[in-house]
């Protein structure tokens, strides 16, 4: 019963994923893209990946789908014109050669996959209770990994600054996006102010169920970031200016405090990122109550795209 | 009383899955963007329910229920908005042309 | 055939299909939505390798997991940065043309 789901949950993926690339025009090819997306967070609950089906439900389905879509607004009337620079028919069918050998050669590497199995789970599992969280990918991201998520802080703020640099001149430091305008008494107005109480409630609390359960920062910050899309969209609430020094602080916040925690590890416990005996619990706290807000601002901000109006005076 | 409980999550989800089924026969074969969206609201409001309905007697703990009927109760707030936006926003195209 | 191995094979289709896409189709977008496949593809491949690897109670191992976390969510920032440069390149040109520019007079 579970195989004959799966193989449908791959059916659907691999049309979906064909239909996506060949589709007609833009716009069809990311609506695919979001409903393959969604798929995607099926396929995570089948491989055990709970909290990973929740990231790519949130993240690569639902922010990197709307993302699209708005770039598929901005892009119209460029896609005729590139049509005609369309790959011709022998560049096409190189392509597809290389793109099933590439598959051949990775089919054949997955059926020679040794045996017994490679796997860091047993090392894990007895450490867990030093790091006082219950769900072993919290302990990975914040304990045995700590490393990568700090980098992964990071580059998320240089992601971030990265996108403000393609502001044209006139705009550096201002607003980004359109200053929506809605009817203030419509139903989006309506749903921007009901909906976002009950997301922070959510957000908050998927944040702290991840210690011990799947969920956590990543997607508690989705959740609340997409609370403020929606505030700013029904015109509520206008996109803060870029060059605000609170909004700068706070997008930097959170990786400076999992750094300074780093270096009082080298100090107390003998290594950057060395939580002391007894104190993993509530610096890995510390962390993610600092994370939270830089995730949630830099998730939104790179929603919103460069800095476009109300520049330098 | 557990085995008619399983019964009924069965039939439940089996005629969510029918309607959800009809909707999405809808939003393929209707000609325009209102009663596609009527299909669409109708039938997958229905299925969801129905859905939800089914798996409440399979959940364990109160706690476990109550979050399953606030995401129906979410489902239904966001579809209904959306819904509405998109028939807006298809209105304002045909006064326009 | 294990549920790991079915996964893992569709996902190095799912390379192949983006590659595809990558390479064959001319606007930027398109190309950026068939990386993202691609990228997935790479993702489901590793994430299948995770289940291969459960062990000690758990039901897959928990490392590869958590690095696939972190590496949905920095596709994301890199997709963000590209689709900046993109609508960039369009105010700047009027165009979305990745052909070199005609050499000017």
């Amino acid at each position: 019963m579970s195989t004959v789901v799966s193989a449908a949950v791959v059916l659907l993926l691999l049309w979906l994923a064909v239909w996506t690339v060949v589709a007609r025009d833009a716009f069809l090819a990311v609506a695919g893209f979001v409903v393959y997306g969604l798929l995607l967070a099926l396929v995570w609950v089948r491989l055990a990946g709970i909290d990973v089906a929740l990231t790519e439900a949130a993240i690569g389905g639902g922010l990197t789908g709307a993302l699209l879509l708005g770039a598929v607004g901005r892009l119209r009337g460029t896609e005729a014109a590139t049509a005609t620079e369309g790959a011709s028919a022998g560049a096409r069918a190189g392509a597809a050669v290389l793109a099933v050998a590439v598959t051949a050669a990775l089919m054949l590497g997955v059926l020679v996959l040794p045996e017994p199995v490679p796997t860091l789970a047993p090392l894990v599992v007895p450490a867990m209770p030093a790091t006082g969280v219950g769900n072993p990918i919290t302990g990975v991201l914040l304990a045995f990994r700590a490393l990568d998520t700090l980098l992964e802080a990071t580059v998320l703020v240089i992601a971030l600054i990265g996108v403000w640099s393609f502001a044209p001149d006139r705009a550096w430091g201002g607003r980004p996006g359109p200053r929506y305008q809605t009817d203030p008494d419509g139903v989006l107005a309506w749903l921007a102010r009901v909906l976002p109480p009950i997301g922070v409630v959510i957000g908050i609390y998927v944040f702290w169920a991840g210690a011990d359960h799947p969920g956590g920062k990543f997607q508690a910050a989705t959740i609340l970031a997409a609370m403020w899309m929606l505030v700013q969209m029904a015109g509520l609430s206008d996109a803060p200016r870029t060059s605000h020094r609170g909004l700068r602080a706070g997008i930097v916040a959170g990786p400076l405090v999992f750094i300074a925690v780093g270096v009082l590890g080298l100090w107390a416990a003998g290594s950057f990122l060395a939580y002391p005996p007894g104190l993993a619990k509530p610096l890995i706290v510390v962390i993610e109550v600092a994370l939270l807000p830089t995730l949630v601002l830099v998730l939104a901000l790179l929603m919103n795209g460069p800095p476009r109006r109300g520049g330098p005076a | 009383m557990s085995a008619l409980l399983d019964g009924f999550s069965v039939v439940a989800v089996i005629a969510g899955a029918f309607f959800y089924l009809a909707g999405t026969v809808g939003l393929l074969r209707f000609p325009d963007a209102y009663t596609r969206l009527h299909a669409l609201t109708k039938a997958d409001n229905l299925g969801l329910a129905l859905v939800v309905a089914g798996l409440l007697p399979q959940m364990d703990g109160l706690l476990a229920a109550g979050k399953l009927v606030l995401v129906w109760l979410l489902v239904l707030l966001s579809s209904a908005v959306v819904s509405q936006l998109i028939a807006r926003s298809a209105r304002r195209r045909e006064a326009r042309p | 055939m294990t549920i790991e191995t079915l996964f893992a094979l569709t996902a190095c289709a799912l390379v192949g299909i983006g590659l595809y896409g990558l390479i064959a189709q001319p606007h930027p977008l398109r190309k950026l939505v068939a990386f993202n496949i691609m990228g997935s593809g790479v993702f489901v491949l590793f994430g299948a390798l995770a289940k291969r690897g459960a062990a000690a109670g758990l039901p897959a191992d928990p490392v590869p997991q958590a690095l696939l976390i972190t590496a949905i969510v920095v596709a994301f920032a890199a997709t963000a940065v590209t689709v900046a440069l993109l609508v960039r390149l369009i105010e700047a040109t009027d165009s979305a043309s990745l052909a070199d520019a005609p050499p000017r007079e």
